[in-house]
């Protein structure tokens, strides 16, 4: 069953000009597979080459972010909704 | 250009003065490529500092649902610069997340809060004009 990812606008041009997207996965980690496989050029945007989290990004599982879940192994089923967010910082 | 009603604009120096000393963050909600802003959300900073900023996650989720809600989409940031002049440093301009964005700087270096917005693309910083609307 799909879930729901909603994300920022700086990643929407690379998902067709897209708010949300349907991604398949049982972990964030599929879902992201599962949503670059749809859009390639969202490729290193969310999940970095080597595997893990890209740093300036911030994934919430519902209201959870999965950095203190599990990160991209945290489990997601249907109701679930993905947000992916900026992680907004400055001086 | 970037224009804010009075009400919002006032909102967002007040949230800079109040949260001295240290540096206050927010992100500011429209509709992406009119410049206009609808409402500002106040935001944690995570940093607890006066000389950096970091928007606390779950205030930037609850304000883009909210947002989201409304029919509106988060379209820019601001924040305060406790004692510097109202220009991104080099460290804002690293970190900015969206070309379409606006990125407002609000100093306290004078007696008189200083409002100006910016575009950040890659590493260019282009002022814009801010237009305060009284209704």
């Amino acid at each position: 069953m799909p879930v729901e990812v909603r994300l920022p606008t700086v990643l929407r041009n690379s998902a067709g000009g897209r708010a949300s997207v349907q991604a398949n996965g049982s972990t964030v980690r599929e879902v992201f597979e599962d949503l670059v496989r749809q859009f390639p050029l969202l490729a290193g945007q969310v999940v970095n080459d080597d595997g893990t989290m890209h740093k300036f990004v911030n994934v919430y599982r519902n209201d959870e972010d999965v950095r203190y879940l599990e990160k991209l192994d945290t489990k997601v089923s249907g109701d679930d909704v993905i947000s992916v967010l900026p992680a907004v910082a400055g001086g | 250009m970037l224009r804010l009603s009075e009400s919002t604009y006032l909102a967002v120096v007040g949230h800079s003065l109040d949260g001295l000393p240290d540096e206050a963050c927010g992100v500011l909600a429209g509709r992406l490529g009119t410049g206009k802003v609808v409402t500002a959300y106040r935001c944690r900073n995570d940093a607890a500092s006066a000389r950096l900023y970091t928007i606390n996650g779950q205030d930037l989720l609850r304000a883009d649902r909210d947002a989201q809600a409304r029919g509106l989409e988060i379209i820019g940031v601001y924040h305060s610069h406790t004692h510097t002049e109202p220009y991104p440093s080099p460290t804002d301009v690293a970190q900015a997340p969206d070309p379409e964005w606006h990125y407002v700087i609000v100093s306290l270096r004078e007696a008189e809060p200083r409002l100006r917005s910016y575009r950040i693309v890659g590493e260019t910083i282009t002022e814009e004009p801010v237009v305060v609307e009284r209704r």
